[in-house]
């Protein structure tokens, strides 16, 4: 029987699952160093935003009276809780994660009409919701291993109990974030505040355990830049611009201090951010040049609310802001087409 | 060395030419009939110039080129015309359309070809038309008329010959050009004569036909043929593509290349031109190539035009089991073909048979998630996941902004997608529909401006009148203020004056009407005295009243215009015949007299009321005419009247009571 197909006959082997696939991959090595730094709770988040997120969308999917296991096998799901859990503090409470994945699944992606309408990028959502709704448990990280006294990370039975019975974690291996530390310095001099926190003493680029954590997932955002997965526009976009803004207000270290540009590159979620946030692309912008705007957007949302605004970092808050400004920015952005002398952007739609 | 430029995008498909290009160029066997299409070409379909039945010899032309933008059609084998009809021709729809269609004699018996060896001795528009007749049209895909190419009205600067072939699987014009590199050379210097000898002839050949690049170098040395190497891509081969490549140029959107001094020619057609025109040979084969995993034996082949499918795949051994399909081109822009009876066209370069494992089908579709593949694949820097957004949502104008008719639908795009969405699909689609809105809008527009044009007509129509009326009235007013109000008033009194009747004229008329009207009512009288039947009795009694009523009103205007009166006397007095007069009023009397005798007591006293209602009208008509005339004056006239009137109702009065009195007994 032959068939009659349309053209292209001839397909590249590749399928938007296998793109899902090697952004999981690509963050093994944030997850190792994750978990060496911070223990079991990083794994655990993972594993339970996982099985919520293929939960809700496969009850959605009945919902919405789809073939589950077509959109099951896209990962798409796997690939938002993935994102959530590696943002969320470790040891965070199961149902603190529930209602992240939910408003991420249910809310931010489905309520839009799923994969690929999304306005908006649907683990920052539910980031964004659990940071205003529970900032205790959002911001209560635990100390990276190498700098605990004497004392221990949780085990893992340890920590299933913190995270599903609510057991609280032992006192003194809590902590603030180096972000969250570098906020609260009051009057003390960049040197000074260095001096009396092991967590900056002992790090090379900026703290202990968060800078390596930013150093693996920055390695693991070469891989997929490697594999052509996206283009360099936004993450170098956003990365340029926490590079560059440091080095413009650097005022040599007083107490008013605004960080330096290696503490901005290597502290918090900057590199999670940038490889693996707003490079997604159906909330973010359409062309090269587009990226490039959307990317420094986030990069300096980040600085200022990081270095005047209440909140320690802003990631989160940078994707939204810059999700909702994406249409705008694709307008002004339309590549010059063969043929044209100059690049055409769409009208005002005149009804 | 020449510099070359890149083109944006691009893909890198798995090429699969080495396969067909194991054997040299081989000719396929005769086919038993051949189909010919008039349309090969871009353009009118071509003139049939046979009829059924005839015989016709190879490279004769069975039909003419229909105008300028148009190409001959010849018999590729010798034969005879056994039908002119519909056949299913290679389309993406399986479409019909007319076709010649030639039963081989096995003879293949060709007319004598006379070509001009030197062809620098025939003027180049000359050679245009010939090429025209010959059938010549772009080998490498599109048909576009090659004689409208090689006419531009700018200068030509730039020669390109087209031997890309950076479809994967092609390998008709690298076969081409391996075998017949001189041709190829030839055939560009030909072309280059024809449009005015430009100052650069190119022949662009991508570096995966290494053999092809060296065997046109040869050929090429000595002359001021250059061959252009430049890195394997797909789409390089695009027309507009292959410009950049060559001369970092762009041709503007909408534009042409010759607008620009550029032509592009396929090498295959550079060669049939040669031919054409050195040899005399019309365009009646081409090379195809033969390929795909369903095949035993993959390879290019010499075809006539016009041979089916069908037959040209038996000859290699095409297992029908294992095709999934069987694609006519490439499988980049290929469309595939369902009925195996299409004939190979001129633009046929090769018919694709892959298994299911070749060229695996594509799995559903899934979502679009804006990774953006597409857009770096794109050969026109085109957005293509935003052209799919609003080809979904049929925004036309949103497509028209994103530049939807500049995409080639080269298939770049839907060859990364890693969602599998069949991305140039929807554009055809688009364009399509795109397409059509401009023609409804058109016929919408053409009516519009009928409309309006009318109406505005009528409308200037409407003002002339009313400005003619105008100027006319302004002239009445103009003459009455120059001669003055009394004047006109006298003159108006006179012109009624002078129409009037003169009254004897008008009386002796009135009499003449008089008379007729009494003969007629004696007619009837008869009439009603030999009635059968009480009902035509009746009809004529009513007849007779009628015509009476009118006899009274002439007599009314007769007294208006002063003439004796008396109703009793009317009759006598007709100036006519007096006496004939009098014996018709004894002999109604009579009449009436029996006719009351035959009616009953009812009836009688029935018919009196109603002449005497008849009788009464008539007194006070005149009494009314007579008071009118004698205005506030005391008149005997008048007086008389209104005394017959009085005596007239008095009886009137009696009748009614008595016929009254009758109804009473009757109940």
């Amino acid at each position: 029987m032959l068939h009659q197909i349309s053209s292209p006959h001839a397909h590249k082997v590749f399928s938007t699952s296998q793109v899902m696939l090697e952004v999981v991959v690509a963050t093994i090595p944030g997850i190792l160093v994750l978990s060496y730094f911070f223990g079991w709770g990083t794994l655990i988040n993972i594993l339970w935003a996982g099985l919520l997120a293929l939960g809700f969308e496969a009850a959605i999917m009945v919902l919405r009276k789809r073939p589950v296991g077509f959109y099951l096998k896209d990962f798409s799901a796997l690939v938002t809780a993935l994102l959530l859990a590696l943002a969320i503090p470790p040891y965070c409470p199961w149902w603190v994660t529930l209602i992240g994945i939910f408003f991420a699944i249910v809310v931010a992606k489905h309520a839009f009409g799923g994969l690929g309408y999304n306005p908006f990028n649907p683990a920052m959502v539910g980031y964004v919701v659990l940071l205003i709704s529970f900032p205790v448990q959002m911001t209560t990280w635990t100390l990276p291993s190498t700098l605990l006294d004497g004392q221990a990370l949780p085990s893992l039975m340890e920590s299933l109990r913190v995270v599903f019975i609510g057991t609280p974690l032992v006192d003194g291996i809590t902590s603030a974030t180096a972000l969250d530390i570098f906020k609260q310095k009051d009057a003390l001099m960049v040197d000074q505040l260095y001096a009396q926190t092991p967590m900056f003493n002992q790090g090379m680029l900026a703290a202990v355990g968060y800078e390596w954590v930013n150093i693996a997932f920055l390695i693991g955002g070469l891989f997929l830049l490697v594999r052509k997965t996206y283009t360099w526009h936004a993450p170098i976009g956003m990365l340029a611009t926490l590079l560059i803004l440091p080095v413009l207000f650097y005022d040599g270290g007083s107490s008013a201090s605004k960080g330096s540009s290696f503490f901005h590159l290597f502290s918090g979620a900057t590199m999670l951010g940038a490889f693996f946030i707003v490079t997604d692309p159906v909330s973010g912008c359409t062309s090269n040049l587009g990226r490039l705007i959307f990317g420094v957007g986030v990069g300096l949302i980040v600085y200022v609310i990081r270095v005047w605004g209440n909140y320690p970092d802003a990631l989160a808050f940078g994707v939204l802001l810059m999700n909702f400004a994406a249409p705008l920015i694709d307008y002004y952005t339309q590549p010059r087409t063969y043929g044209h002398s100059k690049r055409s952007h769409a009208r005002i739609k005149k009804d | 060395m020449r510099k070359i430029w890149d083109i944006p995008g691009g893909v890198h498909p798995p090429e699969n030419k080495l396969q067909s290009l194991t054997e040299s160029l081989a000719d396929a066997r005769l086919p038993d009939q051949v189909v010919l299409p008039l349309s090969m070409h871009i353009g009118a379909p071509a003139k049939t110039l046979v009829s059924v039945g005839d015989q016709v010899k190879a490279g004769q032309m069975i039909a003419e080129p229909a105008g300028n933008f148009s190409a001959g059609v010849h018999a590729s084998i010798s034969g005879k015309v056994i039908a002119i009809e519909n056949h299913p021709v290679p389309h993406a729809s399986g479409l019909s359309a007319p076709c010649i269609k030639i039963e081989s004699d096995g003879q293949d018996t060709h007319i004598d070809y006379s070509g001009t060896a030197d062809y620098r001795t025939i003027d180049p528009n000359d050679i245009v038309s010939r090429l025209r007749e010959a059938g010549l049209a772009g080998l490498g895909g599109a048909g576009f008329p090659t004689a409208i190419k090689l006419a531009p009205k700018a200068k030509i600067n730039t020669l390109i010959l087209n031997g890309t072939e950076c479809e994967p699987y092609i390998t008709s014009d690298h076969t081409l050009m391996r075998e017949l590199p001189e041709q190829v050379v030839r055939g560009a210097e030909l072309l280059a004569y024809v449009l005015g000898e430009p100052e650069t002839i190119l022949i662009g050949v991508e570096d995966n036909k290494p053999d092809a690049i060296k065997a046109l170098k040869k050929a090429a040395e000595g002359t001021r043929v250059e061959i252009v190497e430049f890195p394997t891509k797909y789409p390089s081969g695009g027309e507009k593509q292959l410009i950049q490549i060559l001369t970092g140029e762009e041709v503007p959107s909408g534009g042409l290349p010759a607008d620009h001094g550029i032509v592009l020619q396929n090498v295959g057609t550079a060669v049939a031109a040669w031919e054409a025109i050195v040899e005399g040979k019309p365009l009646i084969s081409r090379i195809t190539t033969l390929v795909g995993e369903a095949l035993e034996n993959q390879c290019n082949l010499k075809v006539r035009i016009g041979t089916p499918v069908k037959e040209l795949l038996a000859q290699v051994g095409y297992n029908e089991e294992r095709a999934d399909r069987v694609v006519m081109g490439g499988p980049m822009m290929g469309f595939s073909v369902l009925d195996k009876e299409v004939p190979i066209t001129k633009i046929t370069n090769c018919l694709l048979a892959p298994t299911k494992d070749e060229l695996p089908e594509p799995p559903p579709a899934q979502p679009c998630i804006r990774c953006g593949q597409c857009a770096e694949a794109c050969p026109a820097s085109l957005l293509p996941q935003q052209l799919l957004w609003y080809s979904q949502s049929r925004d036309h104008a949103r497509l028209n902004d994103y530049n939807l008719f500049d995409c080639i639908e080269c298939g770049a795009c839907a060859y990364v997608c890693p969602s599998h969405i069949p991305l140039v699909q929807y554009y055809r689609a688009s364009k399509g529909d795109i397409r059509l809105e401009e023609v409804e809008k058109q016929q919408a527009d053409v009516a519009r401006e009928r409309f309006e044009a009318r109406k505005e007509r009528l409308e200037r129509a409407a003002e002339a009148r009313e400005a003619k009326r105008k100027a006319r009235m302004e002239a009445a007013k103009a003459k009455q203020s120059q001669s003055g109000e009394g004047d006109i008033v006298a003159k108006a009194m006179a012109r009624i004056a002078s129409t009037q009747e003169d009254p004897g004229d008008a009386r002796a008329k009135l009499e003449r009407q008089k008379q007729t009207f009494l003969e007629r009512i004696q007619g009837m009288q008869n009439k009603v005295l030999n009635a059968e039947t009480d009902e035509l009795k009746a009809k004529f009694l009513a007849q007779i009243k009628n015509t009476e009523q009118k006899l009274a009103g002439i007599d009314e205007k007769l007294i208006g215009l002063g003439a004796p009166l008396s109703t009793e006397s009317t009759s006598s007095n007709a100036d006519a015949a007096p006496t004939d007069a009098a014996s018709e009023a004894i002999a109604k009397a009579k009449e009436r007299a029996e006719k009351m005798g035959q009616m009953s007591e009812k009836e009688k006293l029935q018919s009196t009321i109603d002449s005497l209602n008849a009788r009464l009208a008539k007194s006070e008509q005149k009494l009314l005419a007579a008071a009118e005339k004698a205005g506030d004056e005391p008149d005997d006239i008048v007086e008389a009247l209104r005394n017959g009137r009085d005596k007239l109702s008095k009886k009137l009065d009696d009748a009614k009571d008595a016929l009254a009195k009758l109804d009473e007994e009757a109940n």
